[in-house]
């Protein structure tokens, strides 16, 4: 086994997943190209667990699994609370200083749209 | 080139397909469908590394969980079915520094590796890697199931508006006339007491 082929091949979905993150204007499919580039370190770490010859590349795989699948989380509950805040999930059109604040510190606003919704 | 090199193209060949459809395709549900392929070809590409037990976890909590989190997402948030054109922003600047990026990365490792073979090492099973847990990764593994459930209640707290102000949900009187008939589908299967939370502090 040549292990520069999935090293290659690690490089080149990290490349696409930073392409992706950057182009992307639509949140979720932004959280969709960070995921990719989650995998591709992925692979790094389980090739090389083969050339290490332990197993602790597999375990910090598994950990970075687990760790994605919390950001996945947390990451969908604030794209879907910006959505319920602006009716868009174009991260573009986000103007942190345009005096919308999140619900925390404006909550009768923001409990007023939860209750139109 | 044994057979572990061909099925590694092989699988990199459609993994790399995949993930670049993900970042073009003009809908926003087919790139959820292609990460599918994206992550399933990965999770190929583990198994014929060895990595027996990451790749069933792969698919479960990747393919299983992530991607049908995210196309929950795409839907909740009123994706277009067809496709749209807004997608994308300037792709010239995003696609040189992901060429740099990839580009850089791959030279690096290309560089370091060359054409060096090397014998597959004895498979990661479940065994092995649990041994390796629990061994040697007993406190990161503790603290990440308390990452798991900060992760939780952080994702219960934004979403719910009013628990973030720190309101906490007050019983409903009974004899109140409900105008709220309209309310949100979240509230209707709350028992009474929790139900209606957000107008009750928000007066």
């Amino acid at each position: 086994m040549h292990p520069v082929i999935p090293y290659l091949l690690a490089a080149l979905l990290f490349g696409i997943g930073v392409y992706g993150v950057l182009a992307r204007r639509n949140a979720v499919l932004v959280l969709m190209a960070v995921e990719l580039m989650l995998n591709a370190v992925n692979l790094v770490l389980v090739t090389a667990d083969a050339t290490l010859r332990q197993h602790t590349g597999q375990v910090f795989t598994l950990f970075v699994i687990v760790l994605a699948a919390a950001e996945i989380g947390v990451g969908l509950a604030i794209v879907l609370q910006l959505y319920r805040l602006r009716r868009s999930v174009i991260t573009d059109s986000i103007d942190a200083a345009d005096g919308t604040v999140f619900p925390s510190a404006e909550p009768a606003s923001a409990a007023d749209r939860m209750e139109a919704r | 080139m044994t057979v572990a090199d061909i099925l590694l193209l092989a699988l990199g060949a459609v993994t790399l397909g995949a993930a670049l459809l993900v970042v073009t395709t003009r809908h926003v549900v087919r790139a959820g469908l292609w990460l599918v392929v994206a992550l399933g070809g990965l999770a190929g590409c583990y198994l014929v590394l060895g990595a027996e037990l990451v790749a069933w976890v792969q698919v479960l909590l990747y393919v299983g969980a992530v991607v049908v989190l995210l196309l929950f997402a795409v839907m909740l948030t009123r994706a277009p079915i067809g496709p749209s054109r807004d997608l994308d922003r300037s792709r010239g600047p995003a696609a040189l520094i992901g060429l740099g990026a990839g580009g850089g990365l791959a030279v690096l490792l290309v560089d370091a590796y060359r054409w060096t073979v090397l014998e597959l090492p004895a498979a990661g099973t479940a065994g092995r890697l649990g041994e390796a847990v629990f061994r040697e990764w007993v406190l990161p593994f503790e603290v990440l199931s308390v990452l798991l459930l900060a992760a939780l209640v952080s994702a219960i707290v934004i979403s719910r508006p009013d628990v973030a102000a720190g309101r906490l949900p007050e019983p409903r009187r009974a004899a109140e006339p409900s105008p709220d008939d309209g309310r949100s589908p979240d509230d209707a299967g709350q028992p009474a007491s929790l139900g209606g939370s957000a107008r009750g502090g928000g007066e």
